[in-house]
């Protein structure tokens, strides 16, 4: 009672600078101009999708879907997309790009399935919407998190994120058939929430791997922290060639998609050479 | 002076409880609706934001409309509006409880609103949106309580309710503003991210509060024996024409900038309005019709003769008012979801209960609106003895 009583007289000192400061932090993180992006303090998780490793209808999709919404009570309504909840799941390939209209693509990408999911952005426009602040940026390591009881139900997040990550419950998520035996370490909703994928902060506490990227057994997924040079991810990254959903936004993406041919998985040669020798294929 | 709207004719009463009728069926529905979730209504993963929040944005534009008549009044002390003034703050009282009302029906966990007051977040433009219509609604019911009471004792109104009332008025264009900013400063719907957003937000409310307002004033004029003057009734007249002529001009600003640059991000929007996009043309037979009631209205009210007759001045403001509504509380926000994030186009439509708590929310106000007006009609002793 005590915090939140001085937490309120902080903030209305503080709320008539409010909107300009929060300019302000938006300048400074976009003011480097480099092409790294700046280092933060703690770590930046991040999350790497070896398209390369996926065939094209993976039956290990499904087991990494299934292993999130499992994890997370998330409610399953059969064939009901209205009211839907998912926090990964796939679309085409051209889909989950479709702002970069491919055409004429590689045979391997064609109608692919990609995993989808929150971005965890390093600038996400659903938490600064959020009116209550039920929704942050962790700044420990950069996961996006929601409290979902202090969420009003308002969905102002939902319409932010500009990559359809964020479900609502439009019914009482307990009432779905599949969640008639629940996974009882993890809280299930309300009806009126948003929820979303939180990159298993849960899992993260106990030092574990997410569940999608602990599903994997031949490193399809790839999560750690950018900001340890050593890091799998950072290696990764330096060598493969990798896109990410609606760059041009602004919202720094942490889900990397590595879309080179998955015949140099076979090769050692490093990314530059491979793609000088396979310059012309289509 | 509120025992004034607890008296009057049969036609008084049964209006009111027709208005009663209709809100408790609304309170039925949202009761079902607190129960079950928004589930019945025909929003979707795809579609957030529908009926309600259209509702919304609309009636901010009326609330916030008050001050077209206010402005002259106040501060170029144009005597003209001293009858109107009245109407028109008392018409921006049950708007703004209307919106707020609206945003109240939309949120998924009602009985956590007080959160934005526990955990204020400077950040977001709701925040913002709260304070600006929270004080918008403080300020007019000070300033009409002050002005009417003062009026009843023969007083002029207190002095230092002046410098309250030149707040109001900067304040009226803020509330507006602020809501076109909750969607104008979101990257990842290219639909509503115009810089022209907010400016046409205040034109179109400027056009279609004030032909309310005259809708209103007509309606009055027939019950009562007030009488708004010849010179309000034009001057209020012109001002709806030209914030209709410079609201339609913004519109093709829009259509301008999305259809040349060609962009199909912000194309695609528009042409789901107007054509439809893969079948899915459920807005488009709307849209349509809101443009030509546009054009109608335009001609009927730039053309001094037809503006000059009542008849045809009244019709002018019912086509400005049905585009506007159309445009605003039907199109501008379902328009911003499809296409989804994903490229996909999604179906939206009201549901029946959807439609039947927007109804009732509307009754609110119309009773508020009912019970403000008797009360500014009784205290000039203007009420025709039936």
């Amino acid at each position: 009672m005590k915090s939140s009583r001085r937490r309120f007289l902080k903030f209305a000192g503080l709320s008539a600078v409010g909107v300009a400061g929060s300019t302000a932090v938006a300048t400074r993180t976009r003011a480097s101009e480099e092409h790294e992006p700046p280092v933060t303090e703690g770590k930046r998780l991040a999350l790497v999708i070896d398209l390369r490793k996926f065939s094209k209808d993976d039956a290990l999709l499904a087991k990494i879907t299934a292993a999130c919404h499992d994890a997370h009570n998330v409610p399953d309504f059969v064939d009901d997309p209205k009211n839907e909840v998912k926090w990964i799941w796939t679309e085409d390939f051209e889909t989950a790009f479709h702002e970069q209209e491919f055409h004429y693509i590689r045979e391997d990408l064609k109608g692919k399935a990609t995993l989808l999911l929150c971005n965890h952005c390093d600038n996400p426009p659903c938490t600064r919407v959020c009116p209550t602040q039920a929704t942050w940026k962790r700044a420990s390591d950069g996961v996006v998190m929601m409290d979902w009881h202090r969420c009003i139900g308002c969905r102002y997040c939902v319409v932010a994120c500009p990559y359809g990550s964020r479900s609502f419950n439009w019914k009482d998520p307990r009432k779905a058939p599949n969640l008639a035996t629940i996974n009882n370490t993890y809280p299930t909703r309300m009806r009126g929430v948003v929820e979303k994928c939180t990159f298993c902060d849960e899992r993260l506490a106990r030092g574990q791997q997410p569940a999608c990227v602990e599903a994997c057994d031949n490193g399809e997924l790839v999560f750690g922290d950018l900001n340890d040079p050593g890091s799998e991810v950072r290696q990764l990254l330096s060598e493969r060639l990798s896109i990410r959903r609606k760059p041009g936004l602004g919202t720094q993406p942490e889900v990397y998609y590595i879309v080179e041919d998955p015949r140099t998985l076979q090769e050692t040669a490093p990314a530059a050479e491979v793609f000088e020798g396979e310059g012309g294929h289509a | 002076m509120l025992e004034k709207a607890l008296s009057g004719s049969r036609a008084y009463w049964s209006w009111i409880f027709a208005l009663l009728l209709i809100i408790s069926g609304g309170v039925a529905c949202w009761f079902w609706q607190f129960n079950e979730g928004l589930t019945i209504t025909g929003l979707s993963r795809d579609v957030v934001w529908g009926f309600y929040i259209a509702q919304f944005t609309f009636l901010v534009g009326v609330a916030a409309s008050a001050v077209m008549v206010v402005l002259p009044y106040y501060l170029h002390d144009y005597k003209a509006f001293g009858k109107m003034t009245i109407l028109g703050e008392f018409l921006a009282i049950p708007a703004v409880i209307m919106c707020m009302a609206f945003i109240f029906v939309d949120m998924g966990m009602p009985n956590r609103i007080l959160n934005m007051i526990f955990h204020p977040s400077p950040r977001s433009m709701m925040f913002w949106d709260g304070i600006a219509l929270g004080g918008y609604l403080v300020l007019n019911i000070i300033i009409s309580h002050w002005t009417l009471s003062s009026e009843r004792r023969e007083e002029p109104p207190p002095k230092w309710l002046k410098p309250i009332i030149l707040l109001s008025i900067p304040w009226a264009v803020s509330i507006h503003t602020v809501t076109a900013f909750l969607y104008s400063g979101l990257a990842g719907r290219p639909f509503w991210m115009t810089a022209v957003l907010a400016p046409r937000f205040l034109a179109s409310a400027f056009a279609a509060g004030p032909a309310i307002l005259l809708l209103l004033a007509f309606f009055v004029r027939r019950i009562s024996t007030f009488d708004p003057g010849k010179q309000a009734i034009d001057t209020l007249a012109k001002i709806v024409t030209y914030a209709m002529t410079v609201n339609v001009f913004f519109v093709l600003m829009e259509l301008f900038t999305a259809l040349y640059s060609d962009i199909p991000e912000h194309v695609l929007h528009f042409q789901f309005l107007f054509m439809g996009l893969e079948g899915e043309n459920t807005l488009a037979p709307w849209m349509w019709v809101s443009s030509i009631l546009a054009i109608v209205a335009l001609i009927v009210l730039i053309n001094p003769k037809t503006r000059g007759n009542y008849g045809w001045l009244k019709f002018g403001c019912v086509a400005v008012v049905v585009s506007l509504w159309i445009d605003k509380g039907l199109g501008m926000v379902i328009a911003g979801f499809v296409p989804n994030p994903l490229g996909k186009v999604v179906h939206y439509w009201p549901t029946a209960p959807e439609l039947m708590i927007s109804l009732a929310i509307y009754a609110i106000g119309a009773l508020i609106l009912t019970g403000l007006y008797k009360i500014a009609l009784e205290v000039r002793g203007q009420l025709k003895a039936n």
